[in-house]
Parts: structure tokens; sequence; C-alpha cells
């Protein structure tokens, strides 16, 4: 096992409902990288995502900053990761600032009116990353969905976690405002947090990726730098799909071309 | 934009949310001193300001301290539970349509409650009775919350309220049915349409605990509610324990509406009506409405006992009836805001 590792999961598994959803996952991710999750639907990214955080029971050990996770009471566990969900629900007209605000959560600030200047800050900070400032006060509800996003991922990045897992921060967006995510997400790794994005669009995660980790059935079948990991026996085995290859910028350019 | 100006747009709701439940406290206490002066013989708000001080006249001091203050008092304490459970559902399921009534919890209590008279165990002024009521109301949320799962959509916590309450009175009219003797049917059949007439310290002294300690048990979770508007999961992730808080709001739910029932019946929607009069006012924010919807469920259960002793009839209204007859049509309207949610969409 990696020694410099920040995240690191042994013979993790999961049962949902009696069946095997995930099966011996290891892995050691390292604080400062991106890493992309992919798979084909059902191959247990979220329940993945899920387990590492803590939000799922599971079988093996998952370490946490040389700690365990199992050792760590709810509010610890919530300090180390900034969990970002599916589909950015929230359920109340609030505003955005009382949204991102709520990343203080396990910090002990359960409310928004009443921060201390140490969270005003962090939140103000998590603002400015996303560049969300100019709609702080209008309801989320009331923004398009680039916008909400951005929201979404303030509040995830205001905990100031050393983890995000962010869960397809992308599905449903258009191409720019999935780069504008993407890039945000990059720019949050290169200040030293070990980002890890579930996402189905291959290109994204090669162009944006440190790491990948690719998933089948509930094993970890590949991992490693994207083109790599994303190797063309993969793409066949995995997704079973040909891909367009090539090499842009100095990143992996990879389009999903054919089904074989 | 600096860090003074996030915190000052903070300052500004928080002044009007101050000023909101100020004024709320000033017409509940208002409300307290009409309802305290109505009655056979009225009295103005001055005069029953002073009997309460103890001055005055000692006829009009018996009058507003022995016989109309517990009335009042318990009218103040099941308004606020009401509106605070409401407010408080809510806040749990997400939901602008969840209350007490509408998922059976008054109904279930009400049953717990008539089984215990109707069995002859106790009689109407033991505990016996908030305590059955509070074990039944429990079992009712419980059971909603558990059909309902985890992310519940407003036709399946609607239907299974609905099928709880009609479950309730099915039982209730069953322990009727069987019950052998008339008076004690009738005395059921009129507690049931839920009056505050005639209430005793006694029934202040049966219900208070019991709403006491559910209401602390719902405001106690307050900064949960705002958390759990990002989903359960999200709240979770947070460091909000979605389970404990589940259990703390049904049993808080539980015990505030068992004991409401157990001395004045049911009394619906003032659960469903007070959060949606704050919104417009507070925001809403679920945390933030807790209070203020318990005020307002208060003014609400005040004005609607006010207006049960001066509407003029033949015979009696009781409160209960009065409340269901104005809320019916608001949950219909609401039902109507909220049609793109019902229709399967995402509102």
């Amino acid at each position: 096992m990696n020694e410099a590792a920040l995240l690191t999961a042994r013979g993790l598994g999961v049962r949902l409902a009696g069946r095997v959803v995930l099966n011996d996952v290891s892995l050691a991710l390292e604080a400062g990288h991106l890493v992309a999750l992919v798979g084909p639907n059902g191959a247990g990214k979220t329940t993945l995502l899920r387990a590492l955080a803590g939000l799922i029971p599971s079988e093996g050990e998952i370490g946490i900053g040389g700690q365990t996770l199992a050792s760590l009471p709810l509010r610890e566990r919530a300090k180390r990761f900034g969990y970002l969900p599916q589909g950015h629900v929230v359920h109340w007209p609030l505003p955005a600032r009382d949204i991102v605000a709520l990343g203080r959560y396990p910090h002990g600030a359960t409310d928004p009116a009443r921060l201390s200047p140490k969270d005003a800050e962090a939140v103000l900070r998590a603002m400015q990353a996303v560049d969300v400032i100019e709609f702080s006060d209008r309801r989320v509800t009331e923004l398009s969905g680039g916008e909400r996003s951005r929201v979404a991922l303030a509040r995830a990045l205001a905990v100031e976690a050393p983890v995000i897992l962010a869960d397809e921060p992308t599905a449903s967006l258009d191409p720019r405002h999935q780069i504008d995510v993407m890039q945000n997400l990059r720019a949050t790794a290169d200040k030293g947090v070990l980002v890890i994005v579930v996402t189905h669009d291959l290109g994204l995660a090669a162009r944006f990726a440190d790491h990948v980790l690719v998933l089948r059935e509930g094993r970890l079948v590949s991992q490693g730098a994207p083109a790599a990991a994303l190797s063309e026996q993969v793409m066949a085995d995995v997704f079973r799909i040909s891909a367009y290859r090539a090499e842009y910028q100095r990143e992996a350019v990879i389009v999903p071309w054919a089904d074989i | 934009m600096s860090v003074e100006a996030v915190t000052l747009t903070n300052e500004i709701a928080a002044r009007r949310r101050i000023g909101a439940v100020a004024a709320l406290s000033v017409l509940v206490v208002i409300l307290m001193l009409i309802s305290l002066g109505i009655g056979p013989v009225r009295l103005s708000p001055l005069s029953v300001a002073q009997a309460l001080l103890g001055i005055g006249s000692e006829v009009s001091q018996v009058i507003v301290r022995e016989i109309r203050l517990p009335r009042t008092l318990l009218a103040l304490a099941i308004g606020a539970i009401l509106g605070l459970s409401g407010a408080s559902l809510q806040g749990l399921l997400r939901n602008p349509l969840a209350s007490p009534s509408l998922f059976g919890a008054p109904q279930s209590a009400a049953f717990g409650a008539v089984l215990v008279i109707a069995l002859g165990v106790a009689d109407v002024r033991s505990y016996a009775l908030p305590v059955a009521a509070i074990i039944a109301a429990f079992a009712s949320v419980f059971v909603l919350l558990s059909i309902a799962g985890r992310n519940a959509g407003l036709l399946i916590l609607i239907l299974s309220g609905l099928a709880i309450s009609s479950f309730a009175g099915a039982a209730t009219a069953l322990v009727m049915n069987l019950s052998s003797n008339p008076f004690v049917v009738l005395e059921i059949a009129f507690w049931l349409l839920g009056s505050l007439e005639d209430r005793s310290f006694q029934h202040v002294m049966l219900a208070f605990p019991f709403i006491i300690a559910g209401g602390l048990m719902l405001f106690s979770q307050r900064h949960a509610f705002r958390a759990l508007s990002l989903g359960e999961e999200t709240a979770q992730s947070l460091g909000v324990d979605v389970g404990r808080l589940r259990l703390f709001v049904i049993s808080g739910v539980a015990l505030g509406v068992g004991g409401a029932v157990a001395v004045t019946g049911t009394i619906g929607f003032i659960g469903l009506v007070a959060p949606h009069l704050m919104r417009p006012v507070i925001g809403h924010d679920p945390g933030r409405l807790l209070v203020p919807s318990a005020l307002a469920g208060s003014a609400l259960l005040l004005a609607a006992d006010i207006a049960v002793r001066i509407i003029p009839s033949t015979s009696d209204i009781k409160v209960g009836v009065l409340t269901s007859i104005i809320g019916v049509p608001f949950f219909l309207y609401l039902i109507m805001r909220e049609r793109r949610a019902l229709g399967g969409g995402v509102a």
C-alpha cells in the first residue's frame, strides 16, 4: 500500500439487498489528484463513492489520512469528505449563500445566519473559487442548471475537506458547463485536494484526470494514467466499444466511436 | 464582495425574522386576552389583565383564572405543538404538504384514546388516555415513514396518509360500533369533533408534560432540517444522523399530537396551514420556520376557539370542525399549487 496515499481501501465490498454490488476493491489515491471513476451503468460507481464516504455500510477497510474510517464518528467523517451527489437536489428555495454555508455544517456552523468569521471566509472562498458570488442572494431554484451545479460544487468545496467526491457532476450540462465544472474540480485538485469524479464521459475523464479507475460489475478492473487505464483492450472488454485515440496539447483524447 | 457584505445580507433577513416573531408574539398575547374575556360574562382585555394579576373583582378573577385560563392555555399550547409538528414533518420530508393530520396522526391518537375510554380501563382524566394516544400516534407516523422510505414523493406520502387516517377512522368506528354503552358512544362522538370547552387545569396537567417534551424534541432538530434541504444522503455526508433525526421527529410529533388529542380530540390542519402562512415572511429555511410556525399555530387555534364562541349558532360549533372546514379548502389550494410536483414532474 502506498505510504503517500491520502485515501486507501482494502478489500472493500458492499452488498445491497443480498446482491454483491462491490467486490474486493483495493485502491490508494493521492492528495492533489483528480481521479475519474468510470464504468458501464450498474458497475457500482456511485456505490463505491458512497462507501468511501462512509455513507453506506461496507466490508473491508477504508483509510483516510492515516486513520481508519470506521473509527471516526459521523461529524469527523463529514469534515474529511465533500460529497456532491447526483442531480444537485435542493428541496427548498433557499438563497445560494445559505446552501454554500451548509458546507460548514460539519465544522459546527449549523446556522448560516450565525457564521463565525472563519466559516464566513471559507464560504466566501468557495463561492469565489467557482464564481457564484454574484447570485449569492438568489434562490437556487431560480438558477439555471449550470449555475446550480456551480452552487452545489461551492457547497462541497466549502467543507474544505481533503477529499471531494463528485457523482456525475457534469450530467445534463451543456459542453461549456461540463468543461467549466471539470476545470473547477481540476483547480481544486491542483490546490492539494483529492478529487474523485464519477463520469460517463470518457473524453472528459481522459482530458482532465490524473488517474482513472475502471469498474466493471463491482470490481476494479483497470487503473492508472488515462491512456493506459482506458486502453483499447479495456474499451473493448469493459465498454464494448472502439474509440478514436489521439493526443492533443499533451492530453489524451479518447472519443467513443462504435460498438463492437 | 467582501466578507462583511456577505454577513450583512444575513442581518437584514435576521431582523425581519425577529420582527415577525415579535409581532406574532404580541398577536398571541392579544388573542389570549380576548379568549379569556369571551363567555357568558364578557370581560374587556383590561379587566382580564387585571384579573390575571390578581386585582379587580373576585368574580372576574375566578372566571378568568379558574374557568377560562385552562382553555386558553390549552389553545396556546396545542396550537403551538400542531404548528411545530407540521413544520417539522415538512422539514423532515422536504415537502410542503406534510402535516400530522394528513398523515393520520391525530386520527390514530384519537383511536388510541377512544379504545381506552370504551374499554373503561381508565377514566377520561387519567394518564392512560394520553399514553394510549401517544402510542397510537407513534405507530401511525412510524408506519407512514416506513412505507414512504427514504425519498418519498408526494403521492406516496399522501396516499399512505389517506390509508392510515381511513384505517384509524374505521378502527374508531368499530370501537364505537361494538361499545354497548350509548353514553360512552355519545361522549366519544362529541370528543372526536375536537373541542376546548370546559377544560380544567387537570387537562392542562395531563397534556402539558407531553406537549412540552415533544416540542423540545422537535425544536432540538432545527439545524438538521436545514441540512436535510439537500436530501438525506447529502445531509448524512454533512454529519447529520438521519436515522436518529427521523426517530426524534416521529417521537416528538407523537408526544405532542398524542398529548394534545388526549385532552381535546382531533383538531386538524393547523399543522398544515401554519408553516405556509410563515414562509412568505420568514423564508423557506426549515430550521427557522419552527418557532414562527408554532406561534402561528397558537394564533390560529386561539382565533378559531374565539370564533366558535362568537359565531351565532343554535348549538355549539366545535373548534375541530371549524379548523377542518377552513383547512380542507386550503389543502385543496395547496394541491393546486403543487400540481406539477404531484404530476410526477420535478418541482
